[in-house]
């Protein structure tokens, strides 16, 4: 290859920065003693004090953490089986609906979405009383169902690359499919799950336009408190809650990929 | 198998599994997609022929049972004459076509030259690099839209540069504009269109490249012959991951676009919260979703094109 034209290089160099000075921005002004977010006046902590004795901050967050954890689950379990039957298991009646169902959600507009779980929990609550209301349960069938497709997308693409022999050699040996399933492919596909369940985790907890329309009274989520505060200006206790949540994914991702290393050797 | 004689219920259930154990794994992603995916779009169809009425829930029912037990349908399409008539509406379908197409445009042309120097540099840097392009994506949106607020607003950070440097003597105006809403959307969206052209641009075959530059083609004529006409799968595949969201976007325009930004995802949002007129409400997302038809049929074709390539 020959050596790479200096204008790419510098391309590159200003996509990063442009990529990480917002973030980097928001760790910094968290440590400001100003209110005024954007004008340092000195170092202080106080912030992060302030943060911890904010009973709707606190509260909100554990809603959304509850709500990630089940949701995230929930969508590796059926986001994995989507996408073992539509690499595995032939040809079948309704797969191009099944492929579409999953590669839909992930680019269909939220206030669509939205708007949509909305309108089918209300029209089922009169037909059949369920979901009684709206809250948790209805944020997390709504979070399952967009997280689920994600999964599906990541553990397809880990199916597609992992060598389909090593299964067959199993099933000509004897082993029952679920069997094959359990001992040889899914530790070959553990790392993509391991993604695929941090992915909706991260996805649920930052979800605001969809939980903002399922939602219902006593059940606001971390993203529509943030919201509600952040239209009326920024507020320096909003960046110390993103600097720990940034710290807090940094650190995540670090030993989920130290943790992948070993896999993708083998 | 042990407990086969103490829970036979247990057992029961396991040998239905058995038996019916490939009907069932498909059967339950696909019903579960069914029911909470494609049946709400057939409820927002049913409700925006409704009336909007003050009750719970607030639209009228399509289906009247006459007093002698006939059915009566009733469909009710002043909601999408309303759409056409208040020119509101349309302003906002357009404007979110315009916004979506120009940050589309100008996040491909920030997205190609990183996706390009990722997939050209060597191995190992190149996992660090694209660990750098995913990162941003694991930490929250809202809050990543959040940061551009303190560095556009009027005594935010940009300014506060430029006012240092005395390239500007008072602020520019920056936030609440559409200029803040493209930056927004280009930012967050940003490895939504590097990482299908890094996938596309690292399967290139490099004795194409050999081949061109041995034939005494410029490295610039490579790249227009040859580089850049086969990665049109990618750019199409990105270019529609990032339109079709940007076209209903509200998080963007509502905290970083003023008063006059007018999305359609915005209008929902105010019908639906504001107004809490549901049935124009689904009206307008049935249009917006026969809008992004063509789109996401662009975007199967691309992904089914660039999944025949890798196989």
């Amino acid at each position: 290859m020959k050596k790479k034209p200096w204008f790419l290089s510098i391309a590159a160099v200003l996509g990063f920065t442009f990529l990480y000075a917002p973030i980097v921005s928001l760790i910094v002004f968290s440590f400001n003693e100003s209110k005024l977010v954007t004008v340092w006046s000195g170092f202080s902590t106080k912030w992060y004090g302030k943060l911890l004795e904010d009973p709707q901050i606190l509260g909100a967050a554990w809603i959304s953490l509850k709500i990630a954890f089940v949701s995230a689950s929930l969508a590796l379990v059926f986001g994995t089986l989507a996408a073992l039957v539509l690499t595995r298991f032939g040809r079948f009646f309704g797969k191009n609906l099944l492929g579409g169902m999953v590669t839909a959600p992930l680019v269909m507009p939220e206030v669509i979405t939205g708007l949509s779980l909305l309108l089918l929990f209300v029209a089922m609550e009169s037909a059949f009383g369920w979901p009684a209301g709206r809250g948790l349960l209805t944020i997390i069938i709504a979070h399952t169902t967009f997280c689920m497709a994600y999964v599906a997308i990541v553990v397809q693409s880990r199916l597609v690359d992992m060598d389909e022999s090593l299964e067959e050699a199993a099933l000509d040996l004897g082993a029952k499919p679920a069997r094959v399933f359990f001992d040889v492919t899914l530790p070959v596909i553990a790392p993509a799950l391991i993604s695929g369940w941090l992915l909706s985790f991260t996805l649920s907890l930052d979800d605001l336009v969809i939980a903002s329309f399922v939602s219902g009274p006593g059940a606001s989520t971390l993203p529509m408190v943030i919201f509600s505060k952040v239209r009326l200006g920024v507020s320096p206790d909003i960046n110390a809650l993103a600097t720990i949540i940034i710290v807090i994914v940094a650190l995540g991702v670090a030993i989920a990929s130290t943790q992948m290393k070993p896999a993708r050797d083998s | 198998m042990t407990g086969a004689q103490a829970a036979p219920p247990l057992t029961k259930t396991l040998k239905f599994i058995g038996a019916h154990g490939r009907a069932l794994v498909i059967g339950v992603p696909m019903w579960w997609l069914i029911v909470f995916f494609l049946i709400p779009f057939a409820v927002v169809a049913k409700i925006s022929f409704s009336e909007a009425v003050i009750a719970r829930p607030p639209y009228t029912s399509l289906i009247e049972w006459t007093g002698e037990g006939a059915m009566l349908l009733k469909l009710n399409f002043s909601n999408y004459a309303y759409l056409i008539e208040d020119s509101l509406y349309i302003l906002a379908y357009w404007s979110s076509i315009k916004v979506a197409f120009f940050s589309t445009v100008a996040t491909l042309i920030v997205a190609y030259p990183m996706a390009y120097y990722i997939a050209r540099a060597p191995e190992r840097r190149r996992n660090v690099l694209l660990m750098l392009i995913i990162l941003p994506f694991w930490t929250s949106f809202l809050l990543r839209v959040y940061a551009w607020i303190g560095i556009l607003k009027g005594n935010g950070i940009v300014n506060n540069i430029l006012l240092s440097l005395g390239i500007t003597s008072e602020p520019i105006v920056m936030l609440q504009t559409n200029f803040a809403v493209y930056v927004g959307i280009v930012y967050t969206y940003l490895p939504f269109m590097i990482l299908p052209l890094f996938t596309n641009l690292v399967k290139l075959d490099n004795d194409l490249l050999e081949a061109s530059s041995d034939l005494g083609a410029r490295p610039m004529a490579t790249f227009f012959k040859i580089t850049l006409p086969l990665s049109i799968p990618g750019m199409i595949a990105g270019s529609m991951l990032v339109f079709i969201p940007v076209i209903g976007e509200f998080v963007i325009p509502a905290l970083l676009g003023g008063p006059d930004t007018l999305m359609i995802g915005k209008v929902l949002w105010s019908e639906f919260f504001s107004n809490r007129d549901w049935p124009v409400a689904s009206a307008v997302a049935i249009v917006m979703l026969v809008l992004l038809v063509i789109p996401i049929m662009l975007l199967r074709n691309a992904q089914a094109a660039s999944a025949e390539g890798s196989s």
